[in-house]
């Protein structure tokens, strides 16, 4: 059996990159919210406000904890599985990641040490701090590997010279012109996310009647939260990271809007059935000159489309995943706002906790902001394709040489089985802290 | 110096950090296997629960540093040694998870499960860390393109697995050390019997795996013998070793640790020095060897991360130490205990 090496890399790849990266959304949108409702319990003097604290700490450890393991194999698989990749990018992408662990990784990991088990051997303040620092830590971990990420997208701050990337503007490379459209996006989408998982889970224990002194405080904050920051998925962060993509990578942007011819006036599309080769686009409803006015600011302005970009010579990317995943993106996107201002509605009419259909409709959305993170992160990496360093190295000239087909099928079972019984015991786990619910404090020390 | 060497000594100093931190942590795990008991095994656990995710850390920023300084060797030997790796990384995602896991149910299949995953998951990482240390030091089949090829059971060459039992016998004393400084009672005196086995093995396989590397890489003491400044270290590690058994049976366990830290401190310096300048010797052609000057980024990447190091380890020392600090003492079981 002759085992393709590059596809079972890049399997492998997404398996963990995808596995992975349903973690630290949770971690650092929880992490956020935690440092609030610490803040209002230590301010306050409020012991509902610490008992919701403590509750969501034990399931931000939860994940937390998963998110390093399946991190941990991040860390190396660049040289394990994409040895080309890391010789040409090295120069340049492993500081980030270095950046990442002193910076970052470091500080997070810490201070939820001091979090999860100091409440008891340090002031009240400086276990908020430690809150802090968590969030902190999670958050600029989470900007350095975009830097890293972005830096493939658009890469900047660099010379190609005898057979790889060479630093020439540190800041440039940073700063690059993806990094913080994209960051800001993702942020926002990881804190939707930990809104999410509190206002499920919160609506889980409203219906139970379920220390209802708790869940109906942290229901209540996290609906409003969740409201404010699903709007600004869409707008600025999702408006300003398309504008990006599209004076960027207008090969990614071509196929995210399914546009296949270029044109003057070019439409959004609300719907559409994608067919690749030749890439077509059946049952289509869209709203003319709206692409270009969004993209461009100018309703007038030539968008290109597939054809005019692949007749240039440009490699366009496989079209139908990248149209599907950001399109279904954008349709969650619409969902969580649609979702959330009902129920900052319900809450100004008082009604929300009695709202027995809204508050199953709560819990069943917990996985879906973690569905539009993969999907979001499917567009920004498929759209790139065949690039892996757009514009300068494909994939298929990034993978480890000296592994065979059989090493990487191996690990691939290995990964798959370790994860799915991660994934398992991770919801195991889940469900019977949520379930248990927030303990009551031993002593009132608040 | 060149920032090339200045590199060179950064990542010896991380995987210092690395095998000191995070190498009690792996011998409290090995020693795990051994606990007696639910309440035993709460301990071991709880010893290193505030502070393990913070060790590991030194692991992966080592991994990153390796990858910005020195992208070659990062490249080259983590595909050529891509099984051993992933054992390695598997054996790690299990050893994470079970500190949190296993706590949580009470179920005692569910203990026993997770006990296990958290003993196996730091005896391999214990034994693998110094096997690959060991084949690294008698040179990776690099040829002169640069490329590695090497199946996983050359890798399991003799001397390989005697440097593994030695790093896996180092790591249970430190571990050891740790915890009965953690300890009180019956648990703490077989944590001394510990000590001491630990260190009577790891004394015979240094100086077995000493002679070893006299015959397998010979090429390895050139480096020390030729600066006298360097023959300071052997009294150093001399008597550093002599130390741990004496300061533990005068029940300064504290010092014990402090010494067997030494110990792999001087080890790790040693190691650096034989090998420098190169970090991965060619058992082909030593001419075909990846170095410190071969493998490395470019003079720009290596500056900035240098700024980087200088202003960002400083602080995480100091919280670290902070941290270690506030968690000084025996282990006490609270309600927010593993």
């Amino acid at each position: 059996m002759d085992l393709d090496v590059l596809f079972l890399s890049r399997l492998q790849f997404a398996l963990t990159i995808g596995f992975h990266f349903l973690f630290p959304p949770i971690s650092i949108g929880l992490a956020w919210l935690i440092v609030f409702l610490e803040w209002i319990g230590w301010k306050r003097r409020n012991e509902d406000y610490v008992r919701a604290g403590k509750f969501f700490g034990k399931i931000l450890g939860l994940t937390f904890v998963v998110g390093v393991a399946t991190g941990i194999v991040m860390v190396f698989q660049f040289g394990t599985n994409w040895a080309e990749y890391s010789k040409f990018v090295g120069d340049i992408f492993g500081a980030p990641l270095a950046a990442e662990g002193v910076f970052a990784f470091f500080l997070e990991s810490a201070f939820l040490g001091l979090f999860l088990f100091g409440r008891d051997k340090v002031s009240k303040g400086v276990h908020w701090f430690s809150a802090l620092m968590v969030a902190f830590g999670s958050t600029i971990s989470a900007f350095w590997i975009i830097v890293a990420n972005s830096w493939q997208q658009t890469p900047a701050g660099y010379v190609v010279r005898g057979g790889r990337a060479e630093l020439t503007d540190f800041w440039a490379a940073v700063f690059n012109p993806s990094t913080l459209d994209r960051f800001f996006h993702t942020f926002i989408a990881c804190l939707i996310a930990g809104a999410f998982l509190m206002s499920g889970i919160s609506a889980y224990l409203v219906m139970k009647k379920k220390s209802e002194e708790v869940s109906q405080k942290t229901l209540k904050v996290s609906l409003i939260f969740g409201l404010v920051v699903s709007i600004m998925a869409l707008f600025p962060t999702g408006h300003h990271h398309a504008i990006q993509v599209a004076k960027t990578q207008p090969e990614k942007f071509a196929a995210m809007e399914g546009l296949i011819q270029g044109q003057i006036k070019a439409p959004i599309t609300i719907f559409g059935i994608p067919t690749e080769n030749p890439p077509a686009l059946n049952y289509d409803i869209r709203i003319s000159g709206l692409l270009s006015l969004m993209a461009f600011g100018d309703i007038n302005a030539f968008v290109p489309g597939i054809e005019d970009l692949q007749k240039a010579g440009k490699p366009t990317p496989p079209y139908v995943i990248t149209f599907l995943s950001f399109h279904t993106m954008v349709g969650l996107g619409s969902f969580f706002i649609v979702l959330t201002a009902v129920g900052v509605f319900l809450l100004y009419r008082e009604k929300v906790y009695e709202t027995m259909w809204y508050l199953k409709l709560l819990l069943w959305s917990i996985p879906l902001p973690l569905l539009a993170c993969q999907l979001g992160w499917i567009t920004a990496e498929v759209g790139r394709q065949p690039w892996i360093v757009y514009g300068l190295l494909k994939t298929r000239d990034a993978f480890s040489t000296n592994v065979t087909g059989g090493e990487i099928l191996f690990s691939i079972i290995i990964f798959s089985l370790i994860y799915m019984f991660l994934g398992a015991a991770y919801i195991y786990l889940l469900a019977r802290k949520v379930k248990h619910g927030p303990e009551m404090l031993q002593t009132i020390e608040v | 110096m060149d920032l090339n060497t200045i590199w060179f000594l950064l990542i010896s100093f991380l995987l210092t950090g690395y095998a000191i931190l995070d190498g009690f942590d792996l011998g409290v795990g090995v020693l795990h296997l051994f606990a007696r008991d639910n309440r035993e095994r709460r301990v071991h656990m709880n010893s290193i629960g505030p502070v393990w995710d913070g060790n590991e850390v030194w692991l992966l920023t080592a991994g990153g540093a390796m990858f910005a300084a020195f992208p070659v060797v990062y490249a080259t030997v983590f595909s050529g040694l891509y099984l051993a790796m992933m054992l390695i990384l598997f054996a790690m995602i299990f050893r994470a998870v079970s500190l949190e896991f296993r706590s949580q149910v009470e179920n005692p299949w569910w203990r026993k499960f997770w006990d296990w995953s958290f003993g196996i998951g730091s005896l391999i990482p214990a034994i693998l860390f110094g096997a690959a240390i060991g084949n690294i030091l008698r040179g990776l089949p690099i040829d002169a393109d640069g490329s590695l090829t090497v199946s996983f059971l050359a890798l399991l060459n003799p001397y390989a697995l005697l440097i593994g039992i030695l790093s896996l016998t180092m790591f249970v004393m430190h571990g050891a050390a740790f915890l009965a400084i953690k300890t009180e009672g019956d648990l703490q005196k077989r944590m001394v019997r510990w000590i001491n086995r630990a260190w009577m093995a790891f004394v015979a396989l240094y100086l077995i795996a000493t002679i070893a590397t006299y015959f397998v890489a010979p090429f390895l003491f050139e480096g020390i013998l030729v600066n006298p400044l360097f023959w300071i270290l052997f009294p150093l590690l001399l008597g550093a070793i002599i130390y741990i058994p004496i300061a533990t049976r005068a029940g300064k366990f504290f010092s014990a640790f402090l010494g067997s830290a030494v110990t792999i401190a001087l080890m790790i310096s040693l190691m650096g020095i034989s090998l420098f300048p190169r970090m991965v010797p060619s058992s082909i052609d030593l001419g075909y060897s990846l170095t410190i000057y071969n493998a490395s980024s470019s003079q720009r990447t290596l500056t900035v991360m240098l700024i980087i190091v200088l202003i960002g380890m400083p602080i995480v020392i100091g919280y670290t130490a902070w941290i270690y600090k506030i968690f000084m003492g025996k282990v006490v079981l609270t309600e927010d205990s593993y």
